[in-house]
Order: C-alpha cells, then sequence, then structure tokens
C-alpha cells in the first residue's frame, strides 16, 4: 500500500506557523477540541461513537460468522448468533487450516515469513542509503534524480511483471525463485521508501553533520554513529507499511515464485479457498481472518511506534 | 522447470541458493540472502570510504544513491518505456506505430465508462477518506480512550485489500425480501420496510458500494497524520486566538485549517495515488463486471486476459499520465518547503 | 511408438480396478479423499517398456500448471504416480485459479511450466502464437490418434499438432430432483418442446418456486455458464453444422441464427416466471455463483439447472448423486429425438519444453493407462477424459459413467465449447460479458452486435 509520505510530520506542519517553541503546559483545550467544542461536546462524541461502529461493525460481523455453522450463516443474520451463543463453533477454521493436497498450513506461514523478513530489510537497507546520498550529499544530477525516484511511485507494478521475469530468468539465471521475489519487492518499494526517509532526514538539523564534518567524520561514520539512530522512527514507519503490503501481497509472489504449496504464501492459500468453493462464507471468514491475525497483531503492537515515526520531524529540539 | 533453470542459468548459482523446500533450508536461505544483502551495503559503504577530497565527496554521493538507483532504473524505468512503446504498437503491441490504442480508449463505450469510474474513484475516495479521518480525529482529540478509539478506525490499514473486500462483500450480501437476510445492508433496509437490493449489480450505486470499501481503508490513515498534525499546532497559537475571542467552527477554518494545510495536501495525494492503482478490490468484488471496472483492472485483463497487451499498455500509459499532476503538485510543495 | 493398450491389457487392468475399487467402496461413496487416492494407485503398475525410449529419465523433474487447486488436485497427483514410480521422474504440481492469466505473464517472462493443462484451445492458439510452445512428440500423437481421434483438431493449431486433449466433460445436461419430479409426476422432456411446456407447468404449478435457476458469476469468468447455454440451444436450433460456421466466424456473431438462439435462451432465462429459483429476480443470475446455481434444487425452490458434467462435485456432501437419489441430470432435449447434439468440453496439455521426460510425461497423459489410473483415483467425481478406449465402467461416479457413455455413443453429435475455441479476446472475453450485459437488461441485438464488433479483425 503506497500510502505514505513522511512531509505530514508536524514538523513540516508547524513550520508555517510563526510562534516561539517554548513548549508550555498543555492546554485544557486544543484547537481541535475548540473546533469539536462547537458542535456541542454530546454531539460530537455522538457522532465519533458513529463512525467508530460503522468502521468495526463490517470486520465484527464477518468475525462472528467465521464462528458460526455453515447452516447458520446461510439461514439467518449473524446478528442472530448472539441469541444462541452455544452453537459457535470452530469448524470453519479447523476445515480452513486442514491441510491441502500436499501442504499444512503452517507450512504456507513459514513461506510468507520467508518472503516478507529480506523483503523488509533489503529495500530499508537501499533505500537508507540513497535517502542519505539525495538529503545530504552533494552530485551531479541530484536534484533531477531525487524527482525520478518520486515520480516512479506512479509506475503501476503490473507492467513491470514480464519485463523483471524475463530478466531473471533469462539474464540472471534464477527464474523464480526467492531472490525475485525479494528483489521485486525491494524495487516496487524503492521510490516511497526513498522518499519517506528522504524527507526525514532533511528535517534533521544540518549543524549535526556540519560539525561532524569538522571533527573529520567522513560520510560512512556519519551515516551510522549520527543519522541511524535518529532514523529509527522513520524506518519503523516504513518497515511497518512494508511488512503489511508484502504479507498481504498475493500478486507478486504468484509470478516471480509460483503457487506451488513448497514456496506459496499464505494469501495464495486464501485465495484458493475462496475460489473453489464459490460464495462458501464458513471457509471465507475464517480464512479470512486466519490470513489477517498476523499483520493486525504486529501493527497493534507497532502502532505507537509508527505513530512515533510520523511525529518523528517533531521531536527535534 | 528446476533443470530448465540450471541449465539456462548462465552464472550457474548452486540449487541451495535459489531455491530450497525443507523449512531449515528456506530459512537458512532467508538468513543468508540478509548477510548478503548486508554485505552488498557493506561494500557500497566501503567503496564509498576510498574516495577522498572534494570530487571523492560527489563519488561517495553517487555510490551510495547507485544501488537504488540502479534497480529503479531496471525495474521500473525500463518496464515503462516498454510500456509506452507497446501502447503505440497497436492493439497486440508489436504491431506498426497508430494511435490506436489511444482512440479506443476514448472512443469505445465500456472503456469510456471505465474512466468514469477511475474518475469517479479518485475524486470520491481522497475526499471522503479525508474528510471522515479528519472530522474523527477532530472529535476524538484528547478525549479519553483517545489511543483505542484510533485504533478502531485504524484497523483496516492493517486488512489486506482482499480481506477488507470479503468484509465488504458479506455486508451487501443479496437475499430476496422474504427471505431472511445474511448482508447487514439489506437486513437495514428491510427493517425499514424497503425492497432489498443487489448492491454489487446495479449501476453506478455499485461503483459507490466499492468505493466505500476503499474509504474506509484509507480513512484511518488520514485520520492518523491529520491528528498528528493537530497536536503539532502549537499551544502558544491557540492561546493568541482565543484572547482575541477566536472560538469553535471559526478556531477550525482560520486557526486549524490553515495550520494543517500541508497534512492535508499530502493525505489528498497519498490517497489519490493508491487509489489509481486500485485494483484487488474491484477484482475481488465484481471483477469488473456490471460497469465497475476501474483502469487498473482494466490493464490486467487487457494484457494477460483479452491478449490486447497494447491496448493494456495504454491503459498503463494513461494511468502515468492522470498521476503525473499530483506528483508534479507534490514535487512543487516539497521545494517550496525545502 | 505407442504405449501397449491392447484390449486385453485393458480388461485386466479393468479387473483389477473394479476390485480395488470395489472395496474401497466399502467405505463410502465419497472416499476419494486426496490421501487414500494416493496410497490406492501404488497398487497397481503399468508396462514402463514404452518409456525407456525416451532414455534415462530418474531424478529428473517435470512442473504442471494447472488450473486444478484443492480438493479437486489430489486425485490428478495421484494419477502420476505409476509414471513417476516407472520412470523415476518427479511430477510438480501447481494449480491455480489465475492460471488463465498468469500462464500468458510466465510464458512470456521466459518462465514458462513444463507442461499445462491449458482449459481452452484458443489459449492454446494464443500461446502458439508466442512461439514457445513445443510440438507434441510422435508417441504422444500416435496415442492421440489411438484414443481420441476425433479430438485431435482440438490440440491442433495451423496444422501443426501440439497438444494432446486431457479431461473432459459433457455440458449438455439439466440438473433435476429426481423424487422432487417423482412427487409432483412429471416426465424428463424428451423434445425441446416438452422442455418449454414442461417449465410453464411448473411455473403455473408452483408459485413458491421457479422452474429453472442459474448463475453465471465465476469471478474473472463471469458469464462463462450463460455462453453455454447459447451454444447447447444454438446446436438444438441451428445445427451443427451452422454451428461451427459460427465459432470459425464464417457467419457474423450477429447472424440471424444465432439471434434465433439467443432469444431462444431468453425465453427461460429472461422470464422472469420461470428464474431465479432460490435467488430472486432475473438480474440475479449474473450474481449468483456457478456453483452455487443449482444448490435450491435440493429445497425445492427450484426444478432444474442446466449444468455440465461436472456440476457434481458442487452438491454438499451426502447428497446422492444418482438417478435413484437426490440430484441428477437428464440430456438437454434436442428439437425432436432424432438428432442429440452434445456440448462438451476439456482441457489440452501444452508441452513449454524440449526434453525427453516431457515428452515421456506427455505421452503417458494420452495413454489409456492414465485414463485408467485418473478414473481409478478419482476423487468426487470429473473424472472423465477424452480417451475413448477407457472402459466407462471404471467411472465409479454415476455421472462421469453416464457422461463417458454420451460421449462415446455413436448417435450422438459432439460439438466443443464454441466459446473455448474462440479467439481469447471474444471466448473469454467479450462474449462473456455480452451474456453479463444481457442477462442485466441488454437486449439481444445490442448484445450480438457488440460481440459482433469486438471480434479481431484480419
Amino acid at each position: 500500500m503506497s500510502t505514505l509520505q513522511p512531509a505530514a510530520t508536524p514538523e513540516s506542519v508547524s513550520d508555517e506557523v510563526i510562534a516561539p517553541r517554548t513548549k508550555v503546559k498543555k492546554p485544557k483545550k486544543s484547537a481541535a477540541g475548540d473546533a469539536a467544542g462547537a458542535l456541542n461536546s454530546r454531539w460530537a462524541s455522538f457522532v465519533a461513537v458513529v463512525i467508530a461502529v460503522l468502521w468495526t461493525t463490517p470486520t465484527v460481523g464477518l468475525l462472528v460468522t467465521s464462528f458460526r455453522s455453515q447452516i447458520d450463516i446461510n439461514k439467518s443474520g449473524w446478528w442472530n448468533a448472539f441469541a444462541n451463543p452455544g452453537a459457535f463453533t470452530l469448524d470453519n477454521y479447523r476445515q480452513a487450516l486442514e491441510p491441502g493436497s500436499s501442504a499444512s498450513f503452517t507450512q504456507y506461514f513459514i513461506n510468507t515469513i520467508v518472503i516478507t523478513v529480506p523483503a523488509v530489510l533489503l529495500p530499508i537497507f537501499l533505500a537508507s542509503l540513497a535517502a542519505y546520498a539525495f538529503a545530504w550529499m552533494p552530485f551531479p544530477g541530484r536534484n533531477v534524480l531525487f524527482v525520478a525516484v518520486f515520480a516512479l511511485q506512479i509506475v503501476p507494478l503490473q507492467i513491470a511483471l514480464i519485463p523483471l521475469l524475463d530478466i531473471y530468468t533469462n539474464k540472471l539465471g534464477f527464474g523464480a525463485s526467492y531472490w525475485s521475489v525479494w528483489i521485486s519487492h525491494t524495487i516496487f518499494a524503492l521510490p516511497l521508501a526513498t522518499f519517506l526517509i528522504h524527507n526525514f532526514m532533511r528535517e534533521l538539523p544540518g549543524e549535526l553533520m556540519e560539525a561532524a564534518r569538522v571533527d573529520g567524520a567522513g560520510h560512512v561514520t556519519i551515516f551510522f554513529k549520527i543519522l541511524l539512530p535518529l532514523l529509527t522512527p522513520a524506518i519503523a514507519a516504513f518497515g511497518i507499511f512494508q511488512f503489511l503490503w508484502v504479507w498481504n501481497d498475493l500478486l507478486v509472489s504468484l509470478i516471480f515464485l509460483g503457487g506451488t504449496p513448497e514456496v506459496a504464501p499464505v494469501t495464495v492459500r486464501v485465495a484458493e479457498l475462496a475460489g473453489t468453493r464459490g460464495s462458501a462464507w464458513y471457509l471465507l471468514s475464517a480464512g479470512a481472518f486466519i490470513s489477517m491475525i498476523v499483520p493486525v497483531i504486529v501493527f497493534l503492537a507497532l502502532q505507537r511506534f509508527f505513530v512515533r515515526g510520523l511525529l518523528a520531524g517533531g521531536l527535534k529540539g | 522447470m528446476v533443470a530448465t533453470l540450471l541449465s539456462a542459468a548462465p552464472s550457474g548459482i548452486p540449487e541451495p541458493f535459489l531455491r530450497a523446500e525443507s523449512t531449515l533450508g528456506k530459512f537458512m536461505l532467508m538468513f543468508f540472502a540478509i548477510a548478503f544483502f548486508a554485505a552488498v551495503f557493506g561494500l557500497v559503504l566501503f567503496l564509498a570510504s576510498l574516495f577522498k577530497g572534494r570530487t571523492g565527496e560527489k563519488a561517495q554521493g553517487a555510490i551510495f544513491a547507485a544501488p537504488a538507483v540502479l534497480l529503479l532504473a531496471v525495474g521500473l524505468m525500463y518496464p515503462a518505456i516498454l510500456t509506452i512503446i507497446q501502447s503505440l504498437r497497436g492493439k497486440s503491441g508489436d504491431g506498426s506505430f497508430s494511435f490506436a490504442n489511444y482512440s479506443a480508449m476514448f472512443t469505445q463505450p465500456e472503456l469510456l465508462t471505465v474512466l468514469r469510474n477511475t474518475a469517479l474513484w479518485v475524486i470520491l475516495v481522497p475526499f471522503l477518506a479525508t474528510a471522515i479521518g479528519l472530522l474523527y480525529a477532530i472529535l476524538i482529540d484528547r478525549a479519553r480512550g483517545e489511543a483505542f478509539a484510533k485504533a478502531l478506525i485504524f484497523l483496516p490499514m492493517a486488512i489486506s485489500m482482499v480481506g477488507a473486500s470479503i468484509i465488504w462483500k458479506f455486508v451487501y450480501q443479496y437475499k430476496q425480501t422474504d427471505r431472511p437476510q445474511i448482508g447487514l445492508l439489506n437486513q437495514i433496509l428491510k427493517v425499514f420496510g424497503f425492497e432489498t437490493r443487489q448492491f454489487l449489480l446495479d449501476a453506478p450505486v455499485n461503483t459507490l458500494m466499492l468505493i466505500i470499501v476503499m474509504v474506509w481503508i484509507q480513512a484511518g490513515f488520514a485520520m492518523t497524520i491529520l491528528s498528528a498534525a493537530i497536536k503539532a499546532i502549537p499551544d502558544d497559537i491557540i492561546e493568541a486566538a482565543r484572547l482575541d475571542g477566536v472560538y469553535g467552527l471559526r478556531m477550525f477554518r482560520y486557526i486549524t485549517l490553515p495550520s494543517i494545510r500541508a497534512a492535508l495536501v499530502v493525505v489528498l495525494t497519498t490517497i489519490g495515488i493508491g487509489t489509481l492503482k486500485v485494483f484487488d478490490i474491484v477484482r475481488t468484488m465484481t471483477a469488473g463486471q456490471f460497469e465497475t471496472s476501474v483502469v487498473a483492472n482494466e490493464f490486467y485483463n487487457q494484457s494477460f486476459r483479452y491478449d490486447a497487451p497494447g491496448l493494456g499498455a495504454a491503459m498503463a500509459v494513461l494511468l502515468f499520465v492522470l498521476v503525473i499532476p499530483i506528483v508534479t503538485y507534490n514535487i512543487v510543495q516539497m521545494r517550496k518547503e525545502a | 511408438m505407442a504405449l501397449k493398450s491392447t484390449r486385453r491389457s485393458a480388461k485386466v487392468l479393468a479387473a483389477l480396478a473394479t476390485v480395488s475399487l470395489g472395496l474401497a467402496a466399502c467405505g463410502g461413496s465419497d472416499d476419494g479423499g486426496s490421501t487414500d487416492a494416493g496410497k490406492d494407485s501404488g497398487a497397481t503398475k503399468i508396462d514402463c517398456a514404452p518409456y525407456k525410449t525416451f532414455g534415462d529419465l530418474k531424478g529428473k523433474t517435470v512442473t504442471v500448471y494447472t488450473t486444478i487447486v484443492a480438493p479437486e488436485d489430489g486425485p490428478h497427483i495421484a494419477s502420476y504416480k505409476p509414471f513417476e514410480d516407472c520412470t523415476g521422474v518427479k511430477i510438480k504440481y501447481e494449480g491455480s485459479r489465475e492460471m488463465e492469466a498468469q500462464i500468458s505473464v510466465r510464458v512470456k517472462g521466459g518462465n514458462a511450466p513444463d507442461i499445462a493443462y491449458l482449459p481452452q484451445p484458443g489459449l492454446l492458439k494464443t500461446l502458439v502464437a508466442t512461439g514457445k510452445v513445443i510440438p507434441a512428440p510422435p508417441e504422444t500423437e500416435a496415442n492421440v490418434d489411438k484414443n481420441m481421434p476425433d479430438w485431435k483438431t482440438y490440440g491442433t493449431v495451423d496444422g501443426k499438432f501440439y497438444a494432446a486433449p486431457l479431461g473432459a466433460n459433457v455440458k449438455s445436461y439439466v440438473w433435476y430432483s429426481p423424487t422432487a419430479f417423482k412427487d409432483k409426476g412429471y416426465e424428463v422432456p424428451k423434445t425441446w418442446d416438452d422442455l418449454l411446456k414442461l417449465t410453464d407447468k411448473i411455473a403455473t404449478d408452483n408459485p413458491d418456486a421457479k422452474p429453472w435457476c442459474a448463475g453465471i458469476e465465476s469471478g474473472d469468468a463471469t458469464g462463462w455458464p450463460a455462453t453455454d447455454w447459447v451454444e447447447d440451444v444454438m446446436l438444438r436450433t441451428a445445427g451443427p453444422e451452422v454451428y461451427d460456421k459460427w465459432v470459425a466466424h464464417e457467419i457474423p456473431f450477429n447472424d440471424p441464427a444465432v439471434a434465433t438462439a439467443l432469444a431462444e435462451v431468453g425465453k427461460i432465462l429472461k422470464n422472469p416466471k420461470y428464474v431465479n429459483g432460490g435467488q430472486g429476480d432475473v438480474k440475479t443470475i449474473a450474481s449468483t455463483s456457478f456453483q452455487d446455481a443449482g444448490l435450491p434444487i435440493l429445497d425445492g425452490s427450484c426444478y432444474m439447472h442446466r449444468q455440465a458434467s461436472f456440476y457434481s462435485a458442487n452438491f454438499p456432501k451426502g447428497t446422492k448423486v444418482a438417478e435413484d437419489g437426490d440430484v441428477w441430470a437428464f440430456y438437454l432435449p434436442a428439437k425432436d429425438e432424432s438428432t442429440k447434439p452434445v456440448l462438451g468440453a476439456g482441457e489440452v496439455t501444452a508441452a513449454f519444453r524440449d526434453a525427453p521426460e516431457v515428452k515421456a510425461f506427455q505421452t503417458y497423459l494420452s495413454s489409456t493407462e492414465w485414463a485408467t489410473e485418473r478414473a481409478k483415483t478419482c476423487g468426487t467425481g470429473g473424472c472423465l477424459t477424452a480417451n475413448i478406449n477407457v472402459d466407462p465402467e471404471l467411472l465409479k461416479n454415476p455421472i462421469d459413467n453416464l457422461s463417458a457413455k454420451t460421449l462415446t455413443d455413436k448417435s450422438a453429435t459432439f460439438r466443443f465449447d464454441g466459446s473455448d475455441l474462440m479467439p481469447g479476446a471474444v471466448g473469454a472475453g467479450t462474449f462473456w460479458k455480452g451474456m453479463v450485459n444481457w442477462i442485466t437488461g441488454q437486449d439481444d441485438k445490442a448484445t450480438l452486435d457488440y460481440i459482433e464488433n469486438s471480434w479481431p479483425k484480419s
């Protein structure tokens, strides 16, 4: 999901506001609170609750459904399930987890992990290097290149499938393999990652770098000793996005790795469940939640980190 | 296939370094890859450190950027150029030069529908998601249980588009009015005495129904960033405004909104780009049937199913063209701030 | 050189198989779970001699790419066992629903599988055009000449034979409930007019139910079941000769003959009195998945469902599919009893690698040994093959058995699914799409004109 651009760091926002930065104790009301207050706070909370309910109900519906029997699901709406809580069952999960012809679900999970970890780390390596160059190292053509990298976000990855596969198979000689998937995911992530990390770097005070240079530190030292520690939140924020994207991906791995049980990720298995049984909600619902559970846990656990990553620019003194 | 690959492999990479079937083998391969990538990373740094002096400076920068730029050139730039060429060479993408694909795109009625839908998506999704995200961010700002309230809206972001589509397809499920409903939305219609509807079938309402799914996913993103932006408005400004007697909606209009303008632009454009590329939702929910197809989906069908890669390529080129204004605006914005 | 499959050895095999299946059948009607089937097959031996000519194949691997996914893939994998045992070749199976789109990506990207089961001859034509498909070896061709002579043309492109036919199915079936028919005193119709009369009678007799149920939703491929309707009716109203011209585009798609057929289909599918049992109005046909569409027969809200033999796999576990069971199928009647057009379809196996082990496997797949093994390791049905030299009695699944007899029936005129033979842009594109639009309200003429205009020029 290419849904992150860091210019939204509070830093760039507050830059527009001319104000001395003395931290005073926060007053009870914020600008937003004030705006909300205008709506009469009771109404405000009512509207907030309505939105929250609207946003959660669809998921809850399918979650409840995944614990109902095949017959119940087609006979009555999930909202009726609470009338008879005894009827809840784990059968759907049992069936969804049931080994396919030759592979257990565990194997698909392992495949997903093996695909995901390098596909998250590699773009971080490469993007932070490039971002550093774009942010703090003058070299010929820097600006043009940077704009080009950013602009490549517009390229839909589907157009790259055949040319890349051709290169992997005929030029590099590794055909459908984990390497193809890792490198492809990296390529598709680089524009965003570079852009994101670059913007965080730009917001770090230049004096920091200047001082280190005066002390005789080279770029390599600066990159490791000074920048990397400061970048952690930005890297974490991107890392979470990339993790979600790779974990949920179906198309890229199908093309570059194939769909055999030995290599295919969880998403392939869920798509299979969805496909063969028409509108078999009992299997679909369970399958959907099985595939969702890891990303949701990771996301919730790291959520704070993620928000801090977005706020990182604001932490500067 | 394995054998072909090996024989075709010019570099003759030994099999265990390419594929593994045992769990242990896979993890070994994974760790090897990470170590390998880290080594490449180290090598780049080492190479860079060899260059000293003023010209060395410049070389260092180029070396730092090289791996990423190189991968992008091969992996995205080159295919993009191929695509542009293909789009100009007839329906099959290998004929003689013509604009036939582009004229087809703007004259065939069903492709015009695709364009209309894409326009609907790109206009509605960013604005609705941002508006809802902003409203929610304001409503829950510094309220009790804010973190939890945020997580509720946030969660769809962690769900894959396919997962989200399954969730919503269930909400839209249709049964005849006189039968027990299993789809929530039709149940609501029924309770209020309306006939149940096939939400995914009737154009153009069905496109709106798909758009809702994307808004549902993206609102959390908008909310997170806008909430952070709101919190970053310096307190003194608010104080000062308040001393001047600015409150309520005027505070929102004259203080909040201008202060988060940059964040708003970023949220809108980011969601806009994501929306142009939307593919999984349409594919999972209607497979582009019933006049719901969008450019990204039609591209896939034309290229890979209907054996019309040239026409598909023209679709992809249209996508680039549509995103260019957004990207340009973003870059101009960035320049201003820099 | 061809596989030795004399009548005698086939009979011996058949006898053996009947014994082993007879034993297995005691466990229940749906014992064909993938793992059981896998173990079962180890028991039989095939004659390895035919594969000796391909040289030493030990340790070689052949990859197979198909549209068949779990749970139907298990029996397929099991049917390779004797070949693997005998040659030492390892078969690596991959099934994906996305196969039809993915195969062209992989082939164009230079990463084709060794063998692909192509569900449409039209797709074979497209792939042959890329220059990556390897013509079938003479051994395979000899098998095809012997075992499926009539189907050879579906694996032939521009006079060159590439792909041996594999699985087969019969499409001209109407699923119904024998008990419901008996209770109401309905007779299985023998002519098209009888069918229409019965339809009207059911509609009048049963205000709560509908005579027909249909569903054409199938993800990316939505619309195909409706094209089958048109083809089947076209064979009946216009006859096989005109049908062939239509498929080859020797008459335009909006020819009056096609219009007549479509109007005839419309009499049923677009009549709100006749459809859509268990689902709702006419439009629900477009959004009902083809897998679910026939299920209302079971609860009495629908009486008839026109769908291919493979539909039997979609009935829930425990449904008895038999002439005296919960559901059964009758032949979609022709104009009168003197003609018997049959619509069917199947896969063909294309090879993308020129290697002895691939050729050996291609040859195995076209042999009677394989078809026999397929019949024996059959899971939930759908194990009919294009091979006419297999004893139909090996097919324990009643509908497979019936289909095998229908296919080999001398009085029947077989025609391959027309949309599968048309160019992909029409047969897997605008024909499907046009039918979806037709169901959701577009009139006959606009629909046919739309498809005609989309036919690739040149």
